[in-house]
């Protein structure tokens, strides 16, 4: 472990343990932070980040003998809920702790509302002040705007810059900078907008502050922090600096050995007819979009934020209204413009959107009612639905798809986002869908999962099944794909096939999308095909 | 995402008998309450003419309207204006059959036809118009209430067929009038489709994620609609049933039945399948409610400790559960 600088750490934790029923979630965790530094904290579900998150906020009581010093300072163990705040730490989580339906300024001073006895509020003053704050960031909010109606990033950064106004507020009081905790802020995040986060993270550490970056994301933690600390089964695996570890490290370190990623092998459909078209598909940012699809072959969908690739596949499900457009497939035209859900369904088509306990599947409801939701017809028995072949066939697909733990009768909830999502995969691939629809599947899913994730996809292309994946994850979507699009304005510009399938390609082509949209027309045909 | 420690959490022992305790706490409650009363009244309390009449045969329009209620809020959907669909349903029977003559089917027919009407206006309105249920519900009792008045010119009716009144509390079996086993026979019913059909586990979805239940291929909209018809032709039933038991109707009285209705179907959500609204549970609840009642009556308690009683009962059961459960957030509503 880096020795600090001058001075006490920022942070410094020892020997920090929490016993849950007798099992060990945390285990002698000792690590620290430097003044000023970006630290990475990294772990797959269930490696006892969020534990220690908990316990630093005051939610969790650790076990007797954890030490914590902020700054040198001594701080009792266990904290009460919320007095972190008096020792300037702060806390962002993914879920923000935004009120969407007040406005911007609201959301910002809630904390001095809620703390502070004011007989009157000087709105104006505020305003001005919130205005200069955002300024300081080069954030362009406008303090009366409704949090509901501003961009998913945007609403990440008011919350960030929130949190820390509050540090700043504190340092007053103990003399010394703040540490910010952002526990995974990037997930539901398009790669422009965690770009546009990172720089908001490096004007802070600036203003002398420290922030912990609470991720699983390597490439993220490699391109923002300085030092990361790595957890494994409840312990620290390992403290790395950043700048002199490499990825495999990295990855290593995480699950303890070295994982062989996931490669399917890019098939070329070149010529051949194509099994399911789309055409003339409009609505939304997209304009008269056309595209050929062959059985076996997984298709990727990307760009920048508005380009609007992410519509595609709720309006090839019917879960958004297109205002026209045609989907054939097994010789069957489908009318975009008036196809629901349960159309598509019956057709055999089925979607995986993004958002695993809003859209894709019920937390409080059992891994059994999720899965089977798609097949209670086959569940018939003569009097009713068979409970028990409902409870056998989800402890089948959770062996098969390998979710751990295989308990049927858990809440979906319980589980990690890894196996929450191999779940909701199985859900809809005991259909056997000809045609599959994802939209980031592996959103806030641990290295392991994720690649068991990506098997279980090839292996439906395998049997038969075309699959079409909207993506801002171009590392996903080179490990997967056949045939990458690329989208800027609601049209295709650039098409990717055969050995051009890769991360950098990829990255590449989305950051000059906006360019090759242009002016001219995209003529995919003359630049865009380089087998 | 998920928190580290409730992956492991479930398959402790304790935990798991925090869940068993919690699921039939509202029996023992049951029980309990049944004790303390046996001591304190021991020779008029405990018989089986208190439990047939009272406690398990008088309460049938309460039990068959709490039944109405859990199916929109397995929806997702408060119905308020049940208490005044019953009320109009025993308003127009005994208008029908007692002043105008008609005979007992035809009433019938009419009363289950106005709440199918009822069923649908809520619904179109809910639906079509996306406004919450609370406010529809709230406005359409209204609406109904103010028809009640009208059509019985504030008047309390007697006067309905005998037959009805025969089928419904003087028959017996055990000593317990008939309208009991109408309201178990329904609940065994609304058991069998919660558990065990496709509309059972849609509705379910539909009250626990819409979008994800739309997102499925389930009819939302359909499947909304449809409860909020069946709890308004519950409703009616239930109001035939009490105008069976009454042999009349009268304008306001069939509204005191909501807040009872409303704490048993919450009280009952705490049993059996602890967070999920059941028939089960709710039977229970309704027995649990009007035990504690007639135990207090039989202590020659003021009737005002009713209302006290509903509504402590379910505030305290509901906390208790919460207690149970490490105040993890309560599925319900």
């Amino acid at each position: 472990m880096g020795a600090p600088v001058s001075g006490a750490p920022a942070l410094s934790a020892a020997h920090l343990s929490k016993t849950f029923g007798g099992e060990r979630a945390l285990d002698d965790v000792t690590f620290s932070v430097l003044p000023g530094e970006v630290h990475g904290l990294l772990g797959q579900n269930g490696s006892g980040k969020s534990t220690l998150i908990k316990i630093l906020s005051g939610f969790h009581h650790p076990d007797s003998g954890g030490e914590l010093k902020i700054y040198g300072r001594d701080v009792g163990l266990p904290l009460a809920p919320g007095q972190f705040r008096r020792h300037g730490l702060a806390f962002v989580h993914q879920h923000l702790g935004l009120v969407p339906s007040l406005n911007v300024l609201e959301n910002l001073v809630v904390g001095d509302l809620a703390t502070k006895q004011m007989g009157y509020i000087n709105w104006g003053d505020l305003r001005r002040k919130a205005l200069e704050t955002f300024a300081r960031f080069n954030l362009n909010i406008d303090p009366s705007s409704r949090v509901a109606d501003l961009p998913q990033v945007e609403r990440a950064l008011l919350a960030i810059v929130r949190a820390f106004e509050d540090i700043r507020a504190e340092q007053t009081e103990h003399g010394t900078p703040g540490i910010l905790f952002l526990d995974e802020p990037t997930p539901f995040l398009p790669k422009e907008g965690v770009d546009q986060l990172f720089a908001l993270v490096r004007g802070i550490v600036r203003e002398g502050a420290s922030v912990v970056f609470v991720s699983h994301d390597v490439d993220e933690v490699m391109e923002i922090t300085d030092r990361a600390t790595v957890l494994r089964d409840g312990r620290v695996a390992g403290t790395l600096v950043t700048a002199e570890a490499d990825k495999d490290g990295f990855i290593a370190m995480i699950i303890g050995s070295r994982v062989e990623p996931f490669q399917a092998i890019p098939q070329d459909f070149g010529t051949k007819t194509a099994d399911i078209t789309i055409r003339g598909l409009t609505g939304g940012s997209l304009e008269n979009l056309s595209l050929d699809i062959h059985k076996s072959e997984v298709i990727g969908l990307t760009g920048l934020i508005g380009s609007g690739f992410d519509e595609i596949p709720y309006m090839l499900f019917g879960a958004k209204t297109a205002e026209a457009g045609t989907l054939v497939l097994d010789g069957e035209t489908i009318d975009l413009s008036k196809t629901t859900p349960g159309d598509a369904i019956d057709r055999g088509i089925a979607f995986l959107p993004a958002d695993r306990l809003g859209a894709a599947g019920v937390g409080e409801l059992t891994v059994t009612d999720n899965m089977t939701l798609t097949v209670l017809p086959q569940m018939k028995a003569p009097y009713g639905l068979n409970r028990g072949a409902m409870r056998e066939r989800a402890a089948k697909l959770g062996t098969e798809y390998d979710v751990r733990p295989n308990a049927p009768l858990m809440k979906l909830a319980s589980l990690s986002g890894g196996n929450q999502q191999k779940v909701l995969l199985a859900k809809w691939l005991q259909t056997n869908p000809p045609l599959l629809l994802l939209d980031e599947p592996t959103q806030g899913v641990d290295v392991g999962a994720r690649q068991q994730v990506f098997g279980a996809i090839a292996q439906a292309a395998e049997q038969g099944a075309a699959v079409i994946c909207a993506s801002t994850d171009y590392e996903q979507l080179s490990q997967i794909c056949d045939r990458v699009f690329i989208f800027a304005r609601g049209k295709i510009v650039q098409e990717l096939r055969g050995s051009d399938v890769t991360k950098d390609r990829i990255a590449e082509q989305t950051l000059l999308s906006l360019s090759l949209s242009g002016s001219r027309q995209a003529a995919p045909d003359s630049t865009g095909v380089q087998a | 995402m998920t928190d580290d420690a409730t992956g492991a959490a479930p398959k402790k022992s304790p935990r798991k008998w925090g869940r068993e305790l919690e699921r039939y706490a509202l029996v023992i409650a049951w029980v309990l309450l049944i004790l303390f009363f046996s001591q304190v009244a021991p020779d008029s309390f405990l018989t089986w003419s208190t439990f047939s009449s009272i406690i398990f045969g008088s309460q049938a329009v309460l039990l068959i309207l709490t039944l109405a209620l859990i199916i929109p809020l397995t929806a997702g959907d408060f119905d308020l204006s049940v208490a005044a669909v019953l009320t109009f349903s025993a308003m127009l029977l005994a208008i029908l059959n007692a002043k105008l003559g008609w005979p007992l089917w035809g009433a019938f027919l009419l009363c289950m036809g106005m709440g199918l009407a009822i069923g649908l206006i809520n619904a179109f309105f809910i639906l079509f118009f996306r406004i919450h249920s609370l406010i529809v519900t709230l406005g359409t009792a209204s609406i109904i209430q103010g028809l009640i008045l009208w059509v019985s010119g504030s008047q309390t009716l007697t006067g309905v067929s005998n037959t009805l009144i025969e089928w419904v509390i003087v028959k017996r079996f055990l000593q317990i009038p008939l309208a009991f086993y109408y309201a178990i026979i329904l609940a065994a019913i609304i058991w069998y489709v919660f558990e065990y059909t496709s509309i059972g586990r849609r509705l379910l979805f539909v009250g626990r994620g819409r979008e994800v239940a739309r997102l499925s291929g389930i009819s939302v909209t359909r499947v909304r609609a449809g409860s909020l018809v069946a709890s308004a032709m519950l409703a009616s039933f239930a109001g035939i049933i009490n105008g069976g038991t009454t042999g009349g109707a009268d304008p306001l009285s069939g509204l005191t039945f909501l807040l009872p209705a409303f704490a048993a179907a919450f009280l009952g959500a705490t049993a059996i399948f602890p967070g999920r609204f059941n028939p089960i549970g709710s039977v229970i609840a309704v027995f649990f409610l009007v035990t504690g009642i007639t135990g207090l009556n039989f202590l020659g308690v003021d009737t005002f400790v009713q209302n006290i009683f509903n509504g402590g009962a379910l505030i305290v059961a509901v906390s208790a559960s919460q207690l149970v459960r490490g105040r993890e957030e309560q599925g319900i509503a």
